[in-house]
């Protein structure tokens, strides 16, 4: 049947001629002869958009534009048709037109008047944007001669992307006089193109918060764990920036995660990592109890570490231009490379902008090389649509060898134009190429275009991490202090499961790990993907449990409920561990219970502190009266050796928080 | 990014007064208004006049656009519905016309020398009802059923019934043509 109609629309295709292109030029100005003087009839009554629709300027426009658009003919046509109704409004148009300060003008009715009058007045300001269609970045080129503050304000008008776009333009209005004191950042003379210093279109995983779970409903709780630390960079740029971050970007476990603890070490010889549980007194709820799993993976000596191989992906498309991109990239690189040694591999290929492999497999210990090609990468120019990623698989799958250990490190500020649109098909390509034992790691940089969502969803695909970087210490410790862990794994797939005691605590919460709860079936489906630990990776997952008869319990026992009697006394639940060992098919188990416990040690307290700060951050509710205040003083007891200095800063973090809330 | 600004967004600053707007909006959509339109005369002459008609009248129709149907949605309905008007006012002039017999062969002979001009299925199209020749348009265009049902102002059962109707019709004129 539908056989019938195809034929029937090809050939009606085929016997549609294209319309004359002289009579559609004379159609269009027909139209707009009319549609100008519709307008004209109106503009008498209605002084909404203040400016008359036509003038002399307009005509002139209009001129240019015909010009272009459609050739000679159709412009004298709609020369003559304009021509009629430049005449009139001349005298209206007075000292505006006159005074010369048109922009100034503008700009006070701009203000005073509402978003949607401000449209068609911005509009006529950029006659190029008129054109089929319509680049954001276009368009702030061609505003180029306005001031800052309408380039602002114009930013979000024309994005389809509303959401985001009504986002940007509530942010700026509240920040405005601070945007407008920041410089406008100048890329490279040829194309003189003008750069929003930020036009917002960060996207963040939208999880809500764990809700509280009655044990003995649902005694069993499973989830992946997640070494990644990129949350609570992107918080502190946040508050050092003065403004408290958006609540989606906060991720409880990557903001306790972030820092290092003295956990116990794994036995030689055992398993690659070794689980701690201790139970300590909630520091927000006298009446709960902290659950506090600890896992630390073990270090291997780093001579026995095997070659590695280090594809770096780097966007360089012109948003990465800012001091905090491309330069803090290229600083972080040279920062990594002292600690390679002559049995490694470093290639570039970048993607976006300047495309292609910019270095070829290059040994690490030719540093001048390799410094030299990242002082040739700079940013500017438009996406190419290389297929970046593709590419630079295809070396690092000409790097990989048997026995050594390959990564693809993807740095970008948001750019996943890596060759692959449709992000289903790009997951795909991830996971399969995950399979083959190159690995993906993700690196942002720079706020503003921040895509958090996707940067996680890759690197979770891709068995890596993903990291913010935002500051050079920053680089440092994710580049150089963790880069042995990263980029080794240990251990992957690990899942834990706990399984809690009815007969001692009635209900419980995990904190955090929103975006990493697994069903209960996966636990033991060796094919459902976790995260990795790395070498000498920490992790730290928190649960608030509420024992049996405490008044803090939030839910009414069930009269009915089956009460069950288990003999294992002093047992608060019971913890299980899957983990895989690098390369293998089928995962190990762990198994051990959860017991009372002595007092947590200064540093597992300082987790208890981040867990609490980044639940402030999140605005959750179960943290009753508890506030930065108590936060402070906890993390500050707290803050023992802090080598690095990151604890402090913490602290600090804190106390911008609690300056900002107020 | 690249981004398009959207029919809708066009029109409502169209609506608002932007005459760059209501210009790009126009070229956007001439080629798509002509090629309706000549499906629904199967006339090139005719399709042009009844193009023009829009143009003429889309400024003042503009105003009529509600946000919350598609645009092209709503410009097809505008040509649609101009292209009936014209057949009403073609209507009315035969009637004037009866007695003036000789004309009228004139014109339809005339007419007929258009129509060999395009293949046969384009006649065919002209030899069925106008209902179905306006709702099969719309949908070798590639409007959706439902969408089809918006514009004709009909339930979407019944541009089904048309089509299939539309089907039958010209498998029957094919099957009488391949007999010839």
């Amino acid at each position: 049947m539908s056989d019938d109609l195809d034929e029937l629309k090809a050939a009606l295709s085929a016997a549609t001629p294209a319309p004359d292109a002289a009579k559609k030029a004379a159609d269009i100005a027909l139209a707009r002869k009319n549609f100008a003087e519709l307008q004209e009839s109106r503009s008498g009554a209605r002084h909404t958009s203040e400016r008359p629709k036509t003038g002399f300027f307009r005509g002139v426009k209009n001129m240019i534009a015909g010009l272009n658009m459609r050739g000679a003919l159709a412009a004298s046509t709609a020369l003559v048709a304009l021509g009629l109704v430049v005449v009139l409004p001349l005298g209206e148009l007075g000292p505006r037109f006159y005074g010369g300060s048109d922009w100034q003008t503008i700009e006070r009715e701009t203000q005073v008047s509402e978003r949607e009058s401000v449209l068609p007045e911005l509009e006529e300001r950029v006659p190029s944007l008129r054109s089929e269609s319509l680049a954001v970045d276009e368009f702030v080129t061609a505003e180029q001669a306005g001031t800052a503050q309408s380039v602002l304000q114009g930013g979000g008008l024309y994005s389809t992307n509303n959401e985001a776009a009504k986002r940007s333009l509530s942010d700026r209005s509240r920040m405005s006089g601070q945007l407008a004191a920041e410089p406008l950042i100048l890329a490279p003379a040829p194309d003189q193109v003008v750069i929003l210093p930020e036009s917002n279109t960060e996207t963040f995983p939208d999880a809500d918060a764990n809700p509280l779970k009655v044990t003995a409903e649902e005694p069993v709780s499973t989830f992946s764990i997640d070494v990644d630390t990129a949350s609570y960079a992107v918080v502190r740029s946040s508050l050092t920036a003065g403004q408290l971050p958006p609540k989606e970007a906060v991720r409880v476990e990557e903001m306790v995660n972030y820092f290092t603890y003295d956990y116990a070490a794994p036995e030689a010889g055992g398993a690659p990592f070794r689980p701690t549980v201790s139970v300590t007194d909630t520091p927000w709820n006298s009446n709960t109890q902290l659950v506090h799993i600890a896992i630390q993976g073990e270090k291997p000596a780093i001579e026995d570490r095997p070659p590695l191989n280090l594809v770096f992906l780097i966007d360089t498309s012109g948003s990465m231009n800012a001091p905090n991109k491309l330069p803090l990239l290229k600083l972080s690189l040279s920062l990594m490379l002292p600690q390679l040694t002559d049995q490694d591999q470093v290639a570039i290929v970048t993607y976006a902008g300047s495309a292609g492999q910019v270095l070829e497999p290059t040994q690490a210990t030719e540093r001048e090389t390799i410094l030299a090609a990242l002082d040739r990468l700079h940013a500017g120019g438009g996406t190419a649509g290389q297929a970046g990623l593709q590419q630079a698989y295809a070396v690092a799958d000409g790097m990989a060898e048997d026995g050594e250990v390959t990564r693809v490190i993807l740095a970008t500020d948001g750019d996943f134009n890596v060759g692959l649109s449709d992000p289903e098909a790009l997951k795909d390509f991830i996971e399969d190429k995950r399979e083959t034992g190159t690995y993906l790691s993700v690196m942002g940089f720079g706020r503003g275009n921040l895509d958090d969502a996707t940067m996680q969803a890759l690197a979770q695909n891709g068995n890596g991490q993903a990291s913010y970087i935002d500051t050079l210490s920053e680089a440092q410790k994710v580049m150089v202090d963790q880069v042995s862990g990263a980029l080794f794994p240990i251990a992957n797939d690990v899942k834990i499961q706990v399984e809690f005691n009815p007969a001692q605590i009635a209900e419980y919460r995990l904190i955090g790990y929103e975006t990493r709860t697994l069903r209960r079936e996966d636990f033991n489906n060796d094919r459902v993907d976790a995260g990795d630990i790395g070498a000498g990776h920490q992790i730290t997952a928190l649960y608030e449990v509420t024992p049996v008869g405490s008044p803090a319990r939030q839910t009414d026992p069930l009269r009915y409920g089956e009460q069950t009697v288990v003999s294992t006394e002093g047992e608060l639940g019971f913890l299980k561990l899957r983990y895989k060992k690098p390369g293998a098919e089928t995962s190990e188990l762990i198994e051990m219970p959860i017991v009372e416990d002595g007092p947590l040690g200064s540093d597992a307290r300082f987790a208890t502190a981040m867990a609490g700060f980044a639940q402030l951050l999140r605005g959750e509710t179960y943290l009753g009266e508890w506030s930065y205040a108590e936060a402070i003083t906890l993390a500050n007891a707290a803050r023992g050796e802090d080598p690095f200095g990151y604890r402090a800063e913490a602290v600090q973090l804190m106390r911008l928080a609690q300056s900002l809330k107020r | 990014m690249r981004m398009e600004v959207s029919d809708e967004s066009l029109a409502k600053a169209a609506t608002a007064g932007d005459e760059n707007a209501f210009s790009t909006l126009l070229e956007r959509h001439y080629n798509g208004v002509f090629r309706l339109a000549f499906r629904l005369t199967g006339a090139r002459a005719e399709a042009e006049d009844l193009t023009q008609d829009v143009c003429a009248a889309l400024p003042a129709k503009l105003s009529g656009f509600r946000a919350e149907a598609r645009f092209t949605t709503w410009l097809w309905r505008v040509v649609v519905n101009a292209a009936h008007d014209r057949r009403r006012r073609a209507a009315t002039r035969v009637k004037h016309a009866e007695g003036w017999g000789d004309w009228e062969v004139a014109r339809r002979a005339a007419d007929k020398e258009t129509e060999e001009a395009v293949d046969w299925l384009t006649q065919s199209m002209r030899a069925l009802h106008e209902d179905l020749r306006d709702t099969l348009a719309l949908v070798l265009d590639d409007v959706s059923h439902a969408d089809a049902a918006k514009i004709l102002g009909v339930s979407p059962g019944t541009v089904s019934w048309r089509i299939s109707e539309a089907k039958k019709h010209l498998r029957a004129l094919r099957e009488k043509e391949d007999q010839l």
